[in-house]
Protein backbone atom coordinates (compact mmCIF):
# COMPACT_ATOMS: atom_id res chain seq x y z
CA UNK A 1 0.00 0.00 0.00
CA UNK A 2 1.30 3.09 -0.97
CA UNK A 3 0.61 5.49 2.13
CA UNK A 4 1.23 9.10 -0.19
CA UNK A 5 -2.15 9.94 -1.46
CA UNK A 6 0.08 12.36 -3.87
CA UNK A 7 0.93 9.34 -5.81
CA UNK A 8 -2.21 7.47 -5.65
CA UNK A 9 -3.30 7.34 -9.36
CA UNK A 10 -0.24 8.09 -11.09
CA UNK A 11 2.04 5.84 -13.30
CA UNK A 12 4.33 4.31 -11.03
CA UNK A 13 7.90 5.22 -11.49
CA UNK A 14 10.45 1.97 -12.61
CA UNK A 15 13.35 3.70 -11.64
CA UNK A 16 12.67 3.70 -7.92
CA UNK A 17 11.32 0.27 -6.08
CA UNK A 18 9.26 1.99 -3.47
CA UNK A 19 8.01 -1.53 -1.84
CA UNK A 20 11.68 -3.22 -2.34
CA UNK A 21 10.32 -5.81 -4.63
CA UNK A 22 12.90 -6.81 -6.79
CA UNK A 23 15.72 -9.05 -5.16
CA UNK A 24 18.15 -7.42 -3.50
CA UNK A 25 21.14 -8.05 -6.25
CA UNK A 26 18.90 -6.31 -9.04
CA UNK A 27 17.95 -2.90 -6.84
CA UNK A 28 19.70 0.18 -7.93
CA UNK A 29 22.46 0.82 -6.06
CA UNK A 30 22.26 3.01 -2.95
CA UNK A 31 24.53 5.93 -2.65
CA UNK A 32 26.33 5.52 0.35
CA UNK A 33 28.17 9.04 1.32
CA UNK A 34 30.08 7.35 3.99
CA UNK A 35 30.83 4.55 1.70
CA UNK A 36 34.99 5.87 1.53
CA UNK A 37 34.74 6.59 5.44
CA UNK A 38 35.06 9.89 6.58
CA UNK A 39 38.66 11.65 5.57
CA UNK A 40 40.54 13.07 8.90
CA UNK A 41 43.77 14.51 8.65
CA UNK A 42 46.21 12.18 7.15
CA UNK A 43 49.13 13.90 7.08
CA UNK A 44 50.58 17.85 7.39
CA UNK A 45 50.00 19.47 4.29
CA UNK A 46 51.60 22.99 4.65
CA UNK A 47 54.38 22.95 7.59
CA UNK A 48 55.94 24.96 9.99
CA UNK A 49 59.59 23.53 10.89
CA UNK A 50 60.89 23.75 14.82
CA UNK A 51 59.99 26.41 17.66
CA UNK A 52 62.42 26.78 20.33
CA UNK A 53 61.71 27.81 23.83
CA UNK A 54 63.76 28.63 26.78
CA UNK A 55 63.37 29.88 30.27
CA UNK A 56 65.36 32.75 31.54
CA UNK A 57 65.70 34.77 34.56
CA UNK A 58 62.81 37.23 34.13
CA UNK A 59 60.71 35.00 32.06
CA UNK A 60 60.60 32.94 28.66
CA UNK A 61 61.83 33.14 25.36
CA UNK A 62 60.40 31.25 22.12
CA UNK A 63 61.41 31.48 18.52
CA UNK A 64 60.52 30.49 14.99
CA UNK A 65 61.26 31.64 11.48
CA UNK A 66 58.53 32.74 9.36
CA UNK A 67 58.40 30.05 6.74
CA UNK A 68 55.27 28.09 6.09
CA UNK A 69 56.35 24.81 3.66
CA UNK A 70 54.25 22.87 0.67
CA UNK A 71 56.41 19.71 0.90
CA UNK A 72 60.11 20.73 -0.23
CA UNK A 73 58.52 24.04 -1.90
CA UNK A 74 59.14 27.16 0.76
CA UNK A 75 55.42 28.35 -0.44
CA UNK A 76 54.57 30.94 2.55
CA UNK A 77 57.29 33.41 3.58
CA UNK A 78 55.63 35.67 5.86
CA UNK A 79 53.77 33.63 7.97
CA UNK A 80 53.67 34.56 12.21
CA UNK A 81 53.89 31.02 14.01
CA UNK A 82 54.06 32.58 17.35
CA UNK A 83 50.55 33.73 18.90
CA UNK A 84 49.67 35.33 22.10
CA UNK A 85 46.81 34.23 24.11
CA UNK A 86 45.52 36.77 26.44
CA UNK A 87 48.32 38.96 28.47
CA UNK A 88 50.48 36.52 29.66
CA UNK A 89 51.17 33.30 27.59
CA UNK A 90 52.22 32.73 24.05
CA UNK A 91 52.14 29.95 21.56
CA UNK A 92 54.01 28.47 19.01
CA UNK A 93 53.33 25.90 16.36
CA UNK A 94 55.26 23.67 14.23
CA UNK A 95 53.34 21.34 12.12
CA UNK A 96 50.35 21.86 9.69
CA UNK A 97 49.78 25.57 9.59
CA UNK A 98 45.96 25.40 9.01
CA UNK A 99 45.64 23.08 12.23
CA UNK A 100 47.49 26.11 13.61
CA UNK A 101 45.35 28.28 12.48
CA UNK A 102 42.08 26.55 13.87
CA UNK A 103 43.89 26.50 17.04
CA UNK A 104 44.43 30.18 17.13
CA UNK A 105 40.74 30.67 16.36
CA UNK A 106 39.72 28.38 19.10
CA UNK A 107 41.68 29.71 22.01
CA UNK A 108 41.13 33.57 20.46
CA UNK A 109 37.05 32.62 21.21
CA UNK A 110 38.17 30.57 24.83
CA UNK A 111 39.97 34.28 25.95
CA UNK A 112 37.31 36.37 24.64
CA UNK A 113 34.16 34.15 26.62
CA UNK A 114 36.46 34.35 29.96
CA UNK A 115 37.00 38.26 29.46
CA UNK A 116 33.26 38.54 29.04
CA UNK A 117 32.36 36.83 32.21
CA UNK A 118 33.99 40.35 33.67
CA UNK A 119 35.15 37.86 36.73
CA UNK A 120 38.25 39.89 36.79
CA UNK A 121 39.54 36.05 35.93
CA UNK A 122 41.62 35.24 33.00
CA UNK A 123 43.72 32.35 31.61
CA UNK A 124 47.24 32.25 32.37
CA UNK A 125 50.00 29.73 30.09
CA UNK A 126 49.45 26.89 32.70
CA UNK A 127 45.62 27.27 32.15
CA UNK A 128 46.02 27.51 27.90
CA UNK A 129 48.24 24.52 28.47
CA UNK A 130 46.03 22.29 30.19
CA UNK A 131 43.54 23.26 27.48
CA UNK A 132 45.55 22.83 24.55
CA UNK A 133 46.45 19.28 25.87
CA UNK A 134 42.94 18.59 26.52
CA UNK A 135 41.94 19.32 23.13
CA UNK A 136 44.47 17.79 21.11
CA UNK A 137 44.28 14.66 23.24
CA UNK A 138 40.40 14.46 22.82
CA UNK A 139 41.03 15.17 19.10
CA UNK A 140 43.52 12.41 18.88
CA UNK A 141 41.60 9.79 20.98
CA UNK A 142 38.85 10.74 17.43
CA UNK A 143 41.68 9.66 15.54
CA UNK A 144 40.97 13.42 14.11
CA UNK A 145 44.09 14.78 15.11
CA UNK A 146 45.36 18.37 14.75
CA UNK A 147 48.78 18.04 13.01
CA UNK A 148 50.89 19.75 15.56
CA UNK A 149 53.65 20.00 18.16
CA UNK A 150 52.81 23.33 20.34
CA UNK A 151 54.92 25.01 22.69
CA UNK A 152 53.44 27.30 25.88
CA UNK A 153 55.20 29.78 27.67
CA UNK A 154 54.44 32.81 30.10
CA UNK A 155 54.96 34.30 33.01
CA UNK A 156 51.87 35.12 35.72
CA UNK A 157 52.13 35.60 39.52
CA UNK A 158 56.07 35.47 39.50
CA UNK A 159 56.13 32.17 37.78
CA UNK A 160 57.90 31.31 34.25
CA UNK A 161 56.04 28.36 32.11
CA UNK A 162 57.08 26.70 29.58
CA UNK A 163 55.50 23.21 28.41
CA UNK A 164 54.98 21.08 25.43
CA UNK A 165 51.79 19.28 23.78
CA UNK A 166 51.56 17.34 20.20
CA UNK A 167 49.45 15.68 18.23
CA UNK A 168 49.16 12.58 20.57
CA UNK A 169 48.66 14.87 23.64
CA UNK A 170 51.85 14.20 24.95
CA UNK A 171 52.92 16.82 27.25
CA UNK A 172 56.03 17.93 29.55
CA UNK A 173 57.68 20.99 30.64
CA UNK A 174 61.58 21.04 30.89
CA UNK A 175 63.92 24.93 31.53
CA UNK A 176 64.88 24.28 27.28
CA UNK A 177 62.40 22.79 24.42
CA UNK A 178 62.50 22.56 20.57
CA UNK A 179 60.25 20.87 18.71
CA UNK A 180 60.96 19.37 14.80
CA UNK A 181 64.42 19.20 13.81
CA UNK A 182 64.96 21.95 16.46
CA UNK A 183 64.80 18.86 18.74
CA UNK A 184 67.50 16.79 17.14
CA UNK A 185 69.76 20.01 16.35
CA UNK A 186 69.35 22.84 19.19
CA UNK A 187 68.43 21.09 22.37
CA UNK A 188 71.91 19.94 22.71
CA UNK A 189 72.62 23.35 22.55
CA UNK A 190 70.52 25.08 24.39
CA UNK A 191 70.29 22.41 27.36
CA UNK A 192 74.35 23.71 27.59
CA UNK A 193 73.31 27.04 27.75
CA UNK A 194 69.94 27.27 29.88
CA UNK A 195 69.44 24.00 32.30
CA UNK A 196 70.37 24.67 35.70
CA UNK A 197 71.55 28.18 34.64
CA UNK A 198 67.49 29.59 34.34
CA UNK A 199 67.69 32.18 36.98
CA UNK A 200 71.26 33.91 36.11
CA UNK A 201 70.22 34.41 32.16
CA UNK A 202 69.39 37.48 31.27
CA UNK A 203 67.20 38.80 28.33
CA UNK A 204 70.67 39.71 26.48
CA UNK A 205 71.86 36.72 26.73
CA UNK A 206 68.90 34.51 26.26
CA UNK A 207 67.82 36.52 22.94
CA UNK A 208 71.53 35.47 21.99
CA UNK A 209 71.33 31.90 22.34
CA UNK A 210 68.06 31.41 20.56
CA UNK A 211 69.65 33.40 17.89
CA UNK A 212 73.21 31.38 17.30
CA UNK A 213 70.24 27.96 17.27
CA UNK A 214 68.24 29.58 14.69
CA UNK A 215 71.39 30.63 12.55
CA UNK A 216 72.67 26.60 13.06
CA UNK A 217 69.08 25.48 12.33
CA UNK A 218 69.18 27.71 9.04
CA UNK A 219 72.14 26.41 7.96
CA UNK A 220 71.03 22.88 8.32
CA UNK A 221 67.52 22.75 8.27
CA UNK A 222 66.19 22.46 4.67
CA UNK A 223 62.67 23.69 5.69
CA UNK A 224 64.07 26.68 7.38
CA UNK A 225 64.28 30.16 6.47
CA UNK A 226 66.45 33.11 7.51
CA UNK A 227 63.48 35.37 9.30
CA UNK A 228 62.57 34.87 12.44
CA UNK A 229 60.51 36.02 15.09
CA UNK A 230 61.34 35.85 19.18
CA UNK A 231 58.34 35.99 21.71
CA UNK A 232 59.77 37.18 25.11
CA UNK A 233 56.99 37.05 27.88
CA UNK A 234 58.12 38.11 31.64
CA UNK A 235 56.54 40.55 34.00
CA UNK A 236 56.17 43.43 31.57
CA UNK A 237 53.62 40.99 29.23
CA UNK A 238 53.93 39.45 25.85
CA UNK A 239 56.13 41.30 23.33
CA UNK A 240 56.45 39.13 19.62
CA UNK A 241 59.23 40.90 18.20
CA UNK A 242 59.54 42.34 14.61
CA UNK A 243 61.52 40.04 12.13
CA UNK A 244 64.85 38.92 12.44
CA UNK A 245 67.36 38.65 9.27
CA UNK A 246 69.93 35.91 10.51
CA UNK A 247 73.33 36.76 8.90
CA UNK A 248 74.74 33.84 7.02
CA UNK A 249 78.28 33.05 5.47
CA UNK A 250 78.60 30.33 2.98
CA UNK A 251 82.00 30.67 1.80
CA UNK A 252 82.95 27.85 3.58
CA UNK A 253 81.17 25.67 1.50
CA UNK A 254 83.41 26.24 -1.52
CA UNK A 255 86.44 24.51 -0.14
CA UNK A 256 84.46 21.65 0.57
CA UNK A 257 85.09 18.36 -0.90
CA UNK A 258 84.09 14.32 -0.56
CA UNK A 259 80.25 14.69 0.21
CA UNK A 260 78.52 12.15 -1.82
CA UNK A 261 78.74 12.14 -5.37
CA UNK A 262 81.11 15.21 -5.67
CA UNK A 263 84.62 13.12 -4.54
CA UNK A 264 87.28 15.32 -6.16
CA UNK B 1 52.86 0.12 2.35
CA UNK B 2 52.08 3.45 0.66
CA UNK B 3 54.15 3.88 -2.09
CA UNK B 4 52.08 7.26 -3.49
CA UNK B 5 51.40 4.97 -6.21
CA UNK B 6 47.26 5.61 -7.97
CA UNK B 7 47.57 2.15 -9.25
CA UNK B 8 46.19 0.28 -6.11
CA UNK B 9 44.23 1.94 -2.88
CA UNK B 10 46.73 3.62 -0.16
CA UNK B 11 46.33 2.62 3.57
CA UNK B 12 47.84 5.57 5.84
CA UNK B 13 46.81 5.43 9.40
CA UNK B 14 47.32 7.71 12.16
CA UNK B 15 49.26 6.27 14.99
CA UNK B 16 47.34 7.33 18.08
CA UNK B 17 49.97 5.94 20.33
CA UNK B 18 53.69 6.35 21.46
CA UNK B 19 56.03 4.70 24.04
CA UNK B 20 57.36 7.41 26.28
CA UNK B 21 59.94 4.94 27.94
CA UNK B 22 60.99 4.63 31.58
CA UNK B 23 60.37 2.59 34.33
CA UNK B 24 58.28 1.84 37.77
CA UNK B 25 58.45 -0.65 40.37
CA UNK B 26 56.83 -1.31 43.69
CA UNK B 27 57.89 -3.99 46.35
CA UNK B 28 55.20 -4.77 49.41
CA UNK B 29 56.75 -5.22 52.99
CA UNK B 30 55.23 -6.72 55.60
CA UNK B 31 53.77 -3.44 56.99
CA UNK B 32 55.10 -0.96 54.62
CA UNK B 33 54.95 -1.05 50.44
CA UNK B 34 57.45 1.12 48.81
CA UNK B 35 56.76 2.52 44.89
CA UNK B 36 58.81 4.05 42.89
CA UNK B 37 59.62 5.43 39.00
CA UNK B 38 62.32 6.89 36.94
CA UNK B 39 61.73 10.62 35.69
CA UNK B 40 62.75 10.72 32.36
CA UNK B 41 60.30 10.73 29.35
CA UNK B 42 61.33 10.35 26.18
CA UNK B 43 60.33 9.60 22.72
CA UNK B 44 62.45 7.50 20.66
CA UNK B 45 66.12 8.77 21.20
CA UNK B 46 65.11 11.98 22.02
CA UNK B 47 64.85 13.18 25.75
CA UNK B 48 61.50 15.11 26.26
CA UNK B 49 62.47 15.81 29.66
CA UNK B 50 64.20 14.91 32.63
CA UNK B 51 61.07 15.53 35.03
CA UNK B 52 58.02 13.97 34.22
CA UNK B 53 56.50 12.18 37.37
CA UNK B 54 55.37 8.49 36.96
CA UNK B 55 54.19 7.92 40.72
CA UNK B 56 51.37 9.81 42.39
CA UNK B 57 49.83 9.59 45.79
CA UNK B 58 46.10 8.81 45.53
CA UNK B 59 44.99 8.39 49.24
CA UNK B 60 46.80 8.43 52.29
CA UNK B 61 47.29 4.69 51.85
CA UNK B 62 47.54 4.15 48.20
CA UNK B 63 50.32 5.05 45.92
CA UNK B 64 49.90 4.61 42.03
CA UNK B 65 52.61 4.20 39.42
CA UNK B 66 51.76 4.46 35.27
CA UNK B 67 54.17 3.84 32.60
CA UNK B 68 53.74 2.95 29.04
CA UNK B 69 52.16 5.92 26.66
CA UNK B 70 52.41 9.00 28.64
CA UNK B 71 49.16 10.99 27.33
CA UNK B 72 47.11 7.76 28.56
CA UNK B 73 48.94 7.67 31.76
CA UNK B 74 48.35 11.44 32.88
CA UNK B 75 44.58 10.58 31.56
CA UNK B 76 44.12 7.63 33.29
CA UNK B 77 45.81 9.21 36.60
CA UNK B 78 43.16 12.19 36.93
CA UNK B 79 40.20 10.10 35.86
CA UNK B 80 41.00 7.80 38.84
CA UNK B 81 41.58 10.28 41.25
CA UNK B 82 38.44 12.28 39.85
CA UNK B 83 36.62 8.65 40.56
CA UNK B 84 38.25 8.92 44.43
CA UNK B 85 37.08 11.91 44.70
CA UNK B 86 33.40 11.28 43.97
CA UNK B 87 33.88 8.39 46.14
CA UNK B 88 35.11 10.72 49.16
CA UNK B 89 32.11 12.97 48.83
CA UNK B 90 30.12 10.18 48.88
CA UNK B 91 30.90 8.21 51.58
CA UNK B 92 33.51 10.38 53.36
CA UNK B 93 36.13 8.03 53.68
CA UNK B 94 39.16 7.42 51.41
CA UNK B 95 38.85 3.90 48.92
CA UNK B 96 40.38 1.03 50.57
CA UNK B 97 42.98 -0.26 48.57
CA UNK B 98 41.74 -3.59 46.99
CA UNK B 99 38.64 -1.41 46.25
CA UNK B 100 41.07 1.36 44.09
CA UNK B 101 42.28 -1.85 42.60
CA UNK B 102 39.14 -3.10 41.48
CA UNK B 103 38.21 0.46 40.13
CA UNK B 104 41.62 0.56 38.22
CA UNK B 105 40.46 -2.88 36.37
CA UNK B 106 36.82 -2.11 35.14
CA UNK B 107 38.33 1.26 34.50
CA UNK B 108 41.16 -0.02 31.80
CA UNK B 109 38.64 -2.86 31.10
CA UNK B 110 35.88 0.04 29.52
CA UNK B 111 38.45 0.88 27.13
CA UNK B 112 38.93 -2.84 26.05
CA UNK B 113 38.77 -1.88 22.22
CA UNK B 114 40.64 1.84 22.20
CA UNK B 115 43.11 0.71 25.49
CA UNK B 116 44.96 3.27 27.48
CA UNK B 117 48.26 1.65 26.75
CA UNK B 118 49.64 2.04 30.09
CA UNK B 119 51.37 -0.43 32.72
CA UNK B 120 49.95 0.38 35.82
CA UNK B 121 51.43 -0.39 39.15
CA UNK B 122 49.23 0.15 42.47
CA UNK B 123 51.07 -0.57 46.21
CA UNK B 124 50.04 1.16 49.24
CA UNK B 125 48.84 -0.10 52.42
CA UNK B 126 45.32 -3.01 53.06
CA UNK B 127 43.00 -2.94 55.57
CA UNK B 128 44.47 -5.48 57.22
CA UNK B 129 47.71 -3.08 57.61
CA UNK B 130 49.68 -5.28 55.67
CA UNK B 131 51.83 -3.71 52.68
CA UNK B 132 50.28 -4.69 49.30
CA UNK B 133 51.20 -4.31 45.59
CA UNK B 134 48.76 -4.95 42.62
CA UNK B 135 50.01 -5.02 39.03
CA UNK B 136 47.98 -4.40 35.98
CA UNK B 137 47.81 -4.72 31.95
CA UNK B 138 47.14 -2.09 29.67
CA UNK B 139 43.54 -3.48 29.96
CA UNK B 140 42.74 -4.33 33.01
CA UNK B 141 44.32 -7.84 34.44
CA UNK B 142 45.46 -7.91 37.62
CA UNK B 143 46.83 -9.64 40.74
CA UNK B 144 48.20 -9.07 44.11
CA UNK B 145 51.97 -9.89 44.36
CA UNK B 146 55.08 -8.87 46.74
CA UNK B 147 56.64 -6.93 44.21
CA UNK B 148 56.52 -5.88 40.45
CA UNK B 149 59.06 -4.24 37.78
CA UNK B 150 57.11 -2.98 34.45
CA UNK B 151 58.38 -0.49 31.81
CA UNK B 152 61.27 -0.06 29.54
CA UNK B 153 63.43 -2.34 31.99
CA UNK B 154 61.00 -4.69 33.13
CA UNK B 155 63.48 -7.39 31.87
CA UNK B 156 66.73 -5.94 33.27
CA UNK B 157 64.95 -5.34 36.70
CA UNK B 158 62.32 -8.00 37.21
CA UNK B 159 64.12 -11.00 37.33
CA UNK B 160 66.92 -9.38 39.70
CA UNK B 161 63.63 -8.77 42.08
CA UNK B 162 62.66 -12.66 41.63
CA UNK B 163 66.12 -13.41 42.89
CA UNK B 164 66.25 -10.95 45.94
CA UNK B 165 62.53 -10.53 46.47
CA UNK B 166 61.15 -13.93 46.14
CA UNK B 167 64.93 -15.78 46.92
CA UNK B 168 64.47 -17.66 43.22
CA UNK B 169 67.36 -19.95 42.81
CA UNK B 170 68.86 -19.05 46.23
CA UNK B 171 68.90 -22.03 48.82
CA UNK B 172 69.24 -21.03 52.35
CA UNK B 173 71.84 -21.69 54.59
CA UNK B 174 71.48 -24.93 56.44
CA UNK B 175 68.86 -25.13 59.41
CA UNK B 176 67.64 -21.78 58.16
CA UNK B 177 65.07 -20.08 56.07
CA UNK B 178 64.16 -17.19 53.85
CA UNK B 179 62.69 -14.20 55.37
CA UNK B 180 58.80 -13.84 54.30
CA UNK B 181 59.26 -10.17 54.10
CA UNK B 182 62.51 -7.81 54.06
CA UNK B 183 62.92 -4.78 56.03
CA UNK B 184 62.64 -1.84 54.94
CA UNK B 185 66.55 -0.57 54.62
CA UNK B 186 66.97 -3.96 52.48
CA UNK B 187 64.21 -2.43 50.37
CA UNK B 188 65.02 0.56 49.54
CA UNK B 189 68.68 -0.41 49.02
CA UNK B 190 67.44 -3.15 46.42
CA UNK B 191 64.68 -0.38 44.90
CA UNK B 192 67.88 2.34 44.07
CA UNK B 193 69.89 -0.79 43.32
CA UNK B 194 67.91 -1.75 40.67
CA UNK B 195 67.49 1.89 38.95
CA UNK B 196 71.09 2.61 38.89
CA UNK B 197 71.64 -0.65 37.13
CA UNK B 198 68.79 -0.17 35.02
CA UNK B 199 69.85 3.45 33.90
CA UNK B 200 74.03 1.62 33.25
CA UNK B 201 72.28 -0.88 30.96
CA UNK B 202 68.75 1.11 29.44
CA UNK B 203 68.89 4.25 27.24
CA UNK B 204 65.38 5.07 28.23
CA UNK B 205 65.89 4.77 32.06
CA UNK B 206 67.49 7.29 34.02
CA UNK B 207 67.78 11.50 35.09
CA UNK B 208 65.94 10.93 38.37
CA UNK B 209 64.53 8.42 40.90
CA UNK B 210 61.43 9.66 42.87
CA UNK B 211 60.50 6.45 45.81
CA UNK B 212 57.10 6.64 47.53
CA UNK B 213 57.18 5.07 50.95
CA UNK B 214 53.74 4.34 52.49
CA UNK B 215 53.56 2.85 56.20
CA UNK B 216 51.13 1.28 57.64
CA UNK B 217 49.41 3.39 60.90
CA UNK B 218 50.98 2.87 64.36
CA UNK B 219 54.12 0.81 63.04
CA UNK B 220 57.57 1.77 62.72
CA UNK B 221 58.91 3.85 59.61
CA UNK B 222 61.80 1.89 60.35
CA UNK B 223 64.21 5.07 60.61
CA UNK B 224 63.48 6.21 57.27
CA UNK B 225 63.04 9.58 58.74
CA UNK B 226 66.96 9.89 58.78
CA UNK B 227 67.27 9.27 55.39
CA UNK B 228 69.38 12.05 53.82
CA UNK B 229 66.63 14.44 51.93
CA UNK B 230 63.42 12.33 52.91
CA UNK B 231 59.82 13.88 52.94
CA UNK B 232 56.56 13.63 54.86
CA UNK B 233 53.54 14.18 52.85
CA UNK B 234 51.10 12.74 55.23
CA UNK B 235 49.12 15.24 56.94
CA UNK B 236 48.86 13.64 60.47
CA UNK B 237 51.76 11.06 61.74
CA UNK B 238 49.26 8.83 63.82
CA UNK B 239 47.22 7.69 60.51
CA UNK B 240 49.32 5.77 57.41
CA UNK B 241 52.38 7.65 56.90
CA UNK B 242 54.09 8.18 53.29
CA UNK B 243 57.31 9.44 52.54
CA UNK B 244 58.86 10.67 49.35
CA UNK B 245 62.75 9.66 48.89
CA UNK B 246 64.33 12.00 45.27
CA UNK B 247 67.67 10.45 44.11
CA UNK B 248 69.34 11.02 41.35
CA UNK B 249 70.32 8.65 38.12
CA UNK B 250 72.87 9.36 35.70
CA UNK B 251 71.74 11.59 32.70
CA UNK B 252 73.66 10.57 29.85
Amino acid sequence: MDHFPTNWGRPRNDAFDAYGTYPIHQRAPVKDTFAEGVQHTQQPIVTGTSVLAIQYKDGIMMAADNLASYGSLARFKDVRRLHAVGTSTVIGASGDMSDFQAIQSILDDLVTDEFTHGDGHDLGPAEVHEYLSRVMYARRSKINPLWNSLLVGGFRDGKRFLGYVDLLGTTYSAPSIATGYGAYIAIPLLRAAVDGKQDQLTEENAKKILHECMRVLFYRDARSLDKYQIATVSAAGVTISDQIQIETAWGFAEGIRGYGAQTQ
Amino acid sequence: MPDGSFAHPQQRQFNPYTDNGGTILAIAGADFTVIAGDTRQSEGYSIQTRYAPKVFRLTDRAVLAVNGFAADGNMFVKKVKQRLEWYRHAHAKDMPLRAIARLIQTMLYAQRFFPYYVYNILGGIEEDGSGAVYSFDPVGSYEREACRAAGAAQSLVQPFLDNQIYFKNQKAAPGTSHPTHLPLSDVLSIVIDSFTSATERHIEVGDGLEIYVVVARGRSPQGIEGIRGVQELSAQPNGDRTFILRRELKKD
